[in-house]
């Protein structure tokens, strides 16, 4: 390839940057570093992985737009993730520009493996600026690595840094403000056999896909290891032609034997292993065991590895618990009050109602698990950005591995645990689009905070004299969470094996060295989370409460009415009777019913419901006059309605039934359809249903 | 030539050159751009609490791979050096 120098960019139009680099080389710090909080974090249409856009300024005050890519380790893609990286660099995208200048990130204390992206990125023939990150922490492992040798061999800038430190970014800025970047001298040998069909694919691709010509080439390139090329919604699909001549030369080389993936691949290493020769010198400091080796000595050590996994999950859920409290708390007061100042405000009517009871209710209802999954989204940040979360993927890979899942899958089911929505977010790790899926259908049967308040006015009604032991209402709890997360795996493990059948999961994954977090990435990395969850599961949320309160509160009772009245005979009643027939064989009548119907918003709000059916507003944190009206409730023939079976059938019911609509609003999001929120609802709904049935058939049957 | 033996029968902390790995499947195609290459050298850090997966070092970085893998990975040991 020619040494060429690129066009300046056109003044009028911003230049397009984009970031590249391996996973957990330090690409969101830098991003950070050179944006500030000027980022927009959306999504590329059609499949769920994060777009992050932000806009820097060059040495001249010039804004550049930065795209962050999304870390990857080949451009020949594995996941969602890489296939965008790949797409938008190929400019095979319709929603992204493709970036007229590419940074790439190296971390310097791994630079072979590194290079290796750089090197493909290199074929695509684009200006590259490469940052040679984590300089400080190469040379403390003893390696020397010279970045103005590395720039001689390669012809294009290379910048040393260390972007923790914000070392080394003004003279990244200065490259950036370059007019007159330089194309890179990259030229590797592509081994002979494979050679003639490169020419050939590179010759239609730039003919019948209209690729310029140096694109043309490193897609023909790529095609030849992307195996199966995962196709990604939103990127334009080839040209017949162009898959016709790929398929043809792969049936030969398959025919003659040649191994052309691997053959690729070898020569792109053996390219950079000369280079490595060349600006790398090993220092004699390499002796003894790394920090991070002594670390996982302790960490993923047979018995103490254990004790350390409890321990950080056992920090996290005390803290859920805990610090969310008083934020909790502090939110259900304001929202009250918010809702007092309406009423006051506002002529009493329907519009009024439909602010404080419809809105300010429906919306704080979803508020008040915000410190809850801030919380999360801290601790899963720090975890993933200390380099822990890799270790419990690894400690944890066997068991998972027995449902077919990997251990990537354990951090988003345990953080379930507190809250699905989080878990469910966290899921993106997972590169296998298909144990995503499984992970996001068999998350929310893990019992989350919600369920608690539910159980504990069961386990009030189950036991409602004093001299019951503690020992019994925590085996009964006991067993409400270890039946959740036995269905969780045992849906797992059957999704795994009928409806999305897939290859066993692979768990080639690198094990990073441990960093110390920077509190200001995790931090923002939590409040993008959480305004995502906002932003995105908002609009359907407030949807839903406001139709669930609209069954609730028409058709209008007389005047004079009290609650327990209106709501009796409301869509809500009407629904409650109209369910009747299908949950009396659980043992449920139709008030069960209007709080089954009510609490679809979220499981908490089937507490409340029962307040309002049964005329009981018991206090705060004070269940007991709430217990008593449901216990001296009756059916119409005098039977008591909350029997100790009843109890216990609608506490199985909460543990499997698809309860929480901001659920079913992250799932849609998620998954980018309504058919997998829908099938959760049903597949889990159901469940809930015919478990609850066998239990109170044969709990009647044995007399009870 | 020296015997080859499984990656996944290498004793924890030896030291082993990479000899031969299957050509096709998604699995060995990434474990070559990981830069797990015939000729690379690789040393055995430690298996998982529960046996699986593997925990190896390769090029300066550690990587994790499942026994399933690794026994398809053809190695020859290298003699430790005393």
């Amino acid at each position: 390839m020619p040494a060429d120098t690129a066009k300046p960019a056109a003044p009028s139009r911003t230049p397009v940057y984009a970031l590249v680099g391996n996973p957990n080389c330090g690409k969101s710090t830098l991003f950070n570093a050179l944006t500030g909080l000027k980022q927009k974090i959306g999504n590329y249409p059609g499949v769920t992985v994060e777009k992050k856009i932000g806009t820097a300024y060059s040495q001249h005050g010039h804004p550049l737009t930065i795209i962050d890519l999304p870390g990857a380790y080949s451009l020949a893609a594995r996941s969602p993730d890489e296939a965008v990286l790949r797409d938008v660099l190929l400019g095979r995208r319709a929603d992204t520009p493709i970036p007229d200048r590419i940074v790439c990130i190296a971390d310097a204390t791994n630079l072979e493996r590194n290079l290796y992206l750089v090197h493909q990125i290199l074929d695509l023939g684009r200006p590259v600026i490469l940052v040679l990150n984590m300089m400080d922490v190469a040379e403390r492992a003893g390696l020397v690595v010279r970045a103005a040798r590395m720039e001689k061999e390669l012809g294009i800038p290379v910048i040393a840094c260390e972007a923790i430190n914000g070392k080394g970014l003004v003279e990244l800025k200065l490259a950036m403000s370059r007019h007159d970047l330089p194309l890179s001298r990259h030229s590797w040998a592509i081994p002979a056999p494979i050679a003639p069909a490169v020419s050939e694919i590179a010759a239609s691709l730039s003919e019948n896909d209209r690729r310029p010509p140096l694109i043309a080439r490193a897609e023909a390139l790529l095609l030849l290891t992307d195996q199966d090329s995962v196709r990604v919604a939103g990127s334009r699909p080839l040209s017949e032609r162009t898959v016709e001549i790929l398929r043809s030369w792969e049936k030969r080389w398959a025919a003659q034997g040649t191994d052309w993936a691997g053959a690729l691949v070898n020569s792109r290493y053996d390219a950079i292993t000369e280079l490595c020769t060349h600006v790398i010198e090993r220092g004699g400091m390499k002796t003894g065991a790394s920090v991070s080796d002594r670390i996982d000595a302790v960490v993923t050590h047979p018995v103490w590895g254990w004790v350390v996994l409890g321990a950080i999950m056992s920090a996290l859920f005390l803290s859920i618990f805990t610090l969310a409290q008083f934020p909790m708390d502090w939110i259900s007061e304001h929202m009250a009050s918010l809702a007092d100042a309406v009423k006051h405000a506002m002529p009493a009517g329907d519009l009024r109602d439909l602010i404080t009871d419809g809105a300010i209710g429906g919306v704080g209802g979803v508020v008040i698990f915000l410190p809850q999954i801030l919380i999360l989204f801290f601790f899963i940040g720090l975890l993933e950005s200390t380099g822990y979360m890799a270790r419990a993927a690894f400690i944890m890979d066997r068991l998972m591995s027995r449902v077919g899942l990997n251990g990537k899958s354990f951090i988003p089911m345990l953080s379930s645990y507190a809250c699905a929505i989080p878990g469910i977010m966290a899921t993106r790790t997972i590169e296998d689009t298909k144990d995503r899926l499984v992970t996001i259908l068999v998350a929310p049967l893990m019992s989350c905070s919600a369920r608690l308040p539910v159980y504990l006015l069961m386990i009030a009604a189950l036991f409602p004299v004093a001299t019951v032991p503690v020992a019994a209402k925590v085996g009964i709890m006991i067993s409400m969470y270890a039946l959740g997360t036995l269905g969780a795996f045992g849906f797992a493990w059957l999704f795994k094996r009928t409806l999305l059948k897939g290859e066993p999961p692979l768990m080639i994954m690198e094990l990073p060295p441990y960093r110390l977090p920077k509190i200001r990435d995790v931090a923002l990395h939590m409040v993008e989370r959480a305004w995502l969850f906002l932003k995105r599961a908002g609009t359907i949320i407030l949807g839903i409460s406001i139709l669930l309160w609209a069954l609730t509160a028409y058709p209008k009772a007389p005047v004079g009415a009290t609650d327990a009245q209106q709501i009796a005979q409301s869509y809500a009643g009407m629904a409650g009777h109209a369910l009747e027939p299908v949950i009396k064989p659980l043992g449920f009548d139709w008030q069960i019913g209007i709080g089954l119907i009510t609490s679809f918003a979220a499981r908490e709000v089937f507490v409340s419901s029962m307040g309002v059916i049964f005329n009981a507003q018991s206090g705060e944190g004070n269940t007991a006059p709430l217990r008593d009206a449901l216990l001296a409730a009756k059916w119409p023939d005098g039977r008591l309605l909350f029997t100790p079976l009843v109890c216990i059938t609608l506490m199985v019911f909460y543990v499997f039934a698809m309860q929480c609509m901001s659920t079913i609003a992250v799932v849609r999001r998620e998954t980018n359809s309504w058919r997998w929120p829908l099938f959760q609802i049903a597949y889990m709904t159901g469940t809930a249903w015919f478990v609850c049935l066998l239990i109170h058939q044969i709990g009647r049957a044995l007399g009870y | 030539m020296a015997e080859t033996i499984k990656l996944s029968s290498l004793a924890i902390g030896a030291s082993a050159v990479v000899r031969e790995y299957p050509k096709q499947g998604n699995a060995f195609l990434r474990l070559r751009e990981m830069g797990v290459l015939p000729g690379t050298t690789v040393t055995l850090i430690r298996t998982a609490p529960l046996g699986d997966p593997l925990e190896i070092k390769v090029r300066g970085y550690n990587l994790t791979l499942r026994k399933t893998e690794a026994e398809h990975v053809l190695v020859e040991a290298l003699k430790p050096s005393t």
